[in-house]
C-alpha cells in the first residue's frame, strides 16, 4: 500500500494526562481523512503532532516514507490551514502568500510564479494587494489554503477551516476544498467536529474519543455500520434512537423484545448467533423508519408527540412502547400531534449492539 | 397645536412619547458628576499653578505671601539661574549638567532594558522550555524584592568588574532592574497574541529570530511604547540609585535637583527651586502627552491580561 502519512504507535502526554495513547494511523497517497470528534478528543492535538508543532511522547510518525517524528515543521513537507486563518495581520496577501517562499530563499522570479499561480487557483487575483484585515471570513481562509499551496507540500493539514465562517460561507467553502482536493490530489488530513463537513469531504473518517480512534472507515460504512456505541449516536442528527431491550427466542424465530414489544430481527446480517436472553440495544436511524406505507409483515403503532417541520423533511417525535423515537420522513407529509400512525423498521439498515461491551454485533 | 396632534393620529402614530428620550442637560446626576470632576481637576491643577505663577515671579514679589496672585512683573530670570547658574556645592552650572547625564542614563538604559526584556518575553510566551514557568516565577518574584536590600550587593559587585562610580554602571543597573516587570509586561503581551500565528510561522519555516522581528515585532508597538514609559519616567526619577551608583559630576538631574532645593546657604530662592523643579518633571509629562494615546491601548491590549 502506497502510504502517504504513517503514525504508529503515538502516544502524547501533558504531564500527567494523557491525550493520545499507542494510536496507529495510515494515511494513503492522495487520500482525504478526516478526523471528527467532540471538542477535547485528541484530534488537534494529533494534527500538531503531525505537523511537528508538538513532540510527541512516544512513538513514530512518517510522512512519504521519511521518519519526520524528530524533524521541525518546515521540513516535514506539510501546510497547514487555521481555524482562525492565522494570517500575518501587517502584511499584504502577497507577501503572506510568498513569507514561506522568501525564508527559504526561493528565487524571486520562482515565488512569483508560484504566487500567481495558488492566486489563480483560489480566485484571489484581485486581493494581492490587500491587508488581511480588508478582506471578509472568507476571503482570508482562501488565503490561508493558498499559503500552504504555495509551498508545493505533500500533505495539506487542516484544523477546523470552517468553523469561524457563517453557514453559507461553510457550505461553499466546503466545497471549494474538494475540488482543490480533486484536482490537486494531495494527501489533506482535515480536523473538524462537523459530521456533516466530514460525511462530505472525506474518503475515509476516522472518529476518535478520548485520545484513541473509535472506527475508521469511508463515511457509508461509519454512517450505516458504526462500530459501537459511541459512533452510532455521533454521526447523523437527530442522532440514532437507541432502544435497550433482549434478545428472546419464540420457536426458530430471533426477536428483540424492548418493554414487551418484538421486532423480528431475521433481516439483520449478525456475524455471530443471538443468544436468548443477551442483553442488547436496538439503534435505528430516524429516515430508515417507515411511516404509514411499505410498512412490511410487522407492525407497530405509535403516536405523534411533536412534529418539527423542516422544509424538505419533516421530523416527528413518537411516543411507542413507552421509548420516544424521531423518524424522519418527507417534508409534504405532515401529522397534527396526537394523531396514530403505524411504523415499519427495516432491520436490515439497523444496528444490534452488545449492552455491555457497547459494540456492534 | 390640535391640528398638528391630529396630523400625526392620521399619520399612524398615536400621541405620546415617540422618538429618542429627550435628555436634561443639568440633572442632578450631571450636577453631582461634573462637580466632583471640577474638585479633583482643581485639585491637582492648584499646585502646579502656585509653581509656575511662583517661578515667574522675583524674589521682592514672592515675600509679598500672596502665594495665589498672578505676577506683577513676569521675569525669566529664575529659570535661566535654575537650567545655568545655580549652585550645588562646588559647581554653579545649574540643572544643565544634571539634565544631559540623566538623558546619557535614561537613553541608554531604556534602549538595552526594552532590548532585552522583549526577547525574554517572547521567548517565555513562545518557546516554553524546561524549567521556563521556573524561570519566570523567580524573575518575577525579583520584581517585589525591595532594592534597598540589594544595594550593599550591588555596589561590590560593581567595584569588583571596575564600573563602580561611572555611567556605565547606573546603566548596567536599571537595566537589571528594569528586568522583571519588562519581562513580565512582554511575555502577558505576546501570550495574548494567536498562538496560531506562531504556529503558522514555524510551518513557513522561519526561526526563532525570523518569528520575532518579521511577525512578533510589528504587532507589538503598543507594548514597546508602554515599557518605553514605564522606563523613561522611571528611570528619569529615580534618585535612590543615582545618588549611590555615582560620582557628583555624573549626578543625575534629580539629585541635582535635590542639591539646588535643599542647599542651606544663603536665601531659599523659591522661584528658582519652582522653576527647577518643574525643568525636571517636563520629560516624562512631554513623554506622556506624546504617547499616551498608545499607552493607554497597550495597557488594555496585553498589559493587565494574565
Amino acid at each position: 500500500m502506497n502510504s502517504s502519512v504513517s503514525i504508529r504507535d503515538l502516544s502524547l502526554n501533558f504531564g500527567s494526562v494523557s491525550v493520545l495513547k499507542d494510536l496507529n494511523l495510515e494515511i494513503n497517497d492522495g487520500e482525504f481523512l478526516v478526523l471528527l470528534g467532540s471538542s477535547g478528543c485528541g484530534k488537534s492535538t494529533l494534527l500538531n503532532c503531525i505537523a511537528g508543532l508538538l513532540d510527541a511522547s512516544d512513538g513514530q510518525i512518517f510522512i512519504k516514507g521519511k521518519n519526520v517524528t524528530w524533524e521541525e515543521p518546515k521540513d516535514r513537507g506539510i501546510g497547514m490551514v487555521f481555524q482562525s486563518y492565522a494570517l500575518y495581520p501587517q502584511m499584504s496577501v502577497e507577501k503572506n502568500l510568498s513569507f514561506g517562499l522568501q525564508v527559504a530563499k526561493v528565487p524571486q522570479q520562482e515565488i512569483d510564479k508560484r504566487v500567481a499561480r495558488a492566486a489563480e487557483i483560489l480566485q484571489i487575483q484581485p486581493l494581492l494587494k490587500r491587508k488581511p484585515a480588508e478582506l471578509s471570513g472568507g476571503q482570508r481562509q482562501r488565503v490561508a489554503i493558498g499559503r500552504a499551496l504555495v509551498r508545493d507540500v505533500d500533505v495539506f493539514l487542516f484544523d477546523e477551516p470552517l468553523s469561524n465562517l457563517d453557514a453559507k460561507l461553510r457550505s461553499e467553502l466546503r466545497v471549494e476544498i474538494k475540488r482543490l482536493h480533486q484536482s490537486l490530489n494531495n494527501t489533506m488530513i482535515y480536523v473538524t467536529h462537523d459530521q456533516i463537513e466530514a460525511l462530505t469531504l472525506a474518503d475515509r473518517i476516522a472518529i476518535m474519543k478520548n485520545g484513541i480512534i473509535q472506527q475508521l472507515a469511508d463515511p457509508t460504512t461509519i454512517y450505516n455500520k458504526p462500530r459501537n456505541l459511541f459512533v452510532a449516536g455521533f454521526i447523523g442528527s437527530p442522532s440514532m434512537n437507541f432502544l435497550r431491550g433482549e434478545i428472546t427466542k419464540q420457536g426458530d424465530q430471533t426477536f428483540f423484545t424492548a418493554n414487551g414489544v418484538n421486532f423480528s430481527v431475521a433481516a439483520y446480517e449478525a456475524p455471530e448467533a443471538l443468544q436468548a436472553g443477551r442483553k442488547v440495544i436496538l439503534g435505528v436511524r430516524p429516515e430508515h423508519v417507515k411511516v404509514n406505507e411499505n410498512l412490511g409483515a410487522e407492525v407497530h403503532e405509535a403516536t405523534v408527540d411533536i412534529e418539527e417541520p423542516m422544509g424538505a423533511d419533516n421530523l416527528l417525535w413518537l411516543k411507542h412502547a413507552g421509548h420516544t423515537m424521531s423518524v424522519r420522513i418527507n417534508g409534504a407529509r405532515r401529522f397534527s400531534p396526537g394523531s396514530a400512525l403505524k411504523l415499519g423498521f427495516d432491520m436490515s439498515l439497523a444496528s444490534l449492539f452488545d449492552a455491555e461491551t457497547e459494540l456492534r454485533i | 397645536m390640535p391640528d398638528a396632534v391630529t396630523l400625526k393620529t392620521a399619520g399612524g402614530r398615536a400621541s405620546g412619547p415617540s422618538g429618542p428620550k429627550p435628555k436634561r442637560i443639568i440633572s442632578p446626576r450631571n450636577i453631582m458628576l461634573y462637580g466632583i470632576l471640577f474638585v479633583a481637576a482643581a485639585y491637582y491643577l492648584l499646585p502646579l499653578y502656585v509653581m509656575m505663577v511662583t517661578s515667574l515671579k522675583g524674589m521682592p514679589e514672592i515675600r509679598l505671601g500672596n502665594i495665589f496672585s498672578p505676577p506683577v512683573e513676569i521675569t525669566f530670570e529664575p529659570w535661566v539661574k535654575a537650567w545655568a547658574t545655580a549652585c550645588t556645592g562646588l559647581n554653579c552650572d545649574g540643572l544643565s549638567r544634571g539634565f544631559w547625564n540623566s538623558v546619557r542614563i535614561t537613553v541608554p538604559s531604556v534602549i538595552i532594558s526594552i532590548a532585552i526584556a522583549s526577547v525574554n518575553g517572547y521567548a517565555l510566551a513562545n518557546w516554553r522550555f524546561k524549567g521556563s514557568e521556573v524561570f519566570f516565577s523567580i524573575l518575577v518574584v525579583g520584581a517585589f524584592i525591595p532594592y534597598q536590600v540589594m544595594i550593599y550587593p550591588i555596589v561590590i559587585v560593581l567595584r569588583e568588574i571596575g564600573v563602580y562610580g561611572s555611567l556605565t554602571g547606573l546603566i548596567i543597573v536599571h537595566s537589571i532592574f528594569g528586568m522583571p516587570i519588562l519581562t513580565l509586561l512582554f511575555r502577558n503581551y505576546f501570550a495574548s497574541l494567536p498562538q496560531e500565528l506562531f504556529k503558522a510561522a514555524r510551518i513557513d519555516g522561519a526561526g526563532f529570530w525570523q518569528i520575532f522581528l518579521k511577525i512578533m515585532l510589528p504587532m507589538s508597538l503598543p507594548i514597546f511604547v508602554v515599557a518605553m514609559i514605564l522606563q523613561v519616567t522611571g528611570i528619569w526619577n529615580d534618585f535612590l540609585f543615582g545618588v549611590v551608583f555615582t560620582r557628583p559630576e555624573y549626578y543625575p538631574m534629580t539629585v541635582q535637583l535635590n542639591n539646588i532645593v535643599n542647599s542651606v546657604q544663603g536665601v531659599k530662592e523659591y522661584n528658582v527651586n519652582m522653576a527647577a523643579t518643574i525643568l525636571t518633571g517636563l520629560v516624562p509629562l512631554v513623554v506622556y502627552f506624546v504617547s499616551g494615546r498608545l499607552f493607554v491601548r497597550g495597557i488594555a491590549a496585553g498589559a493587565v491580561k494574565g
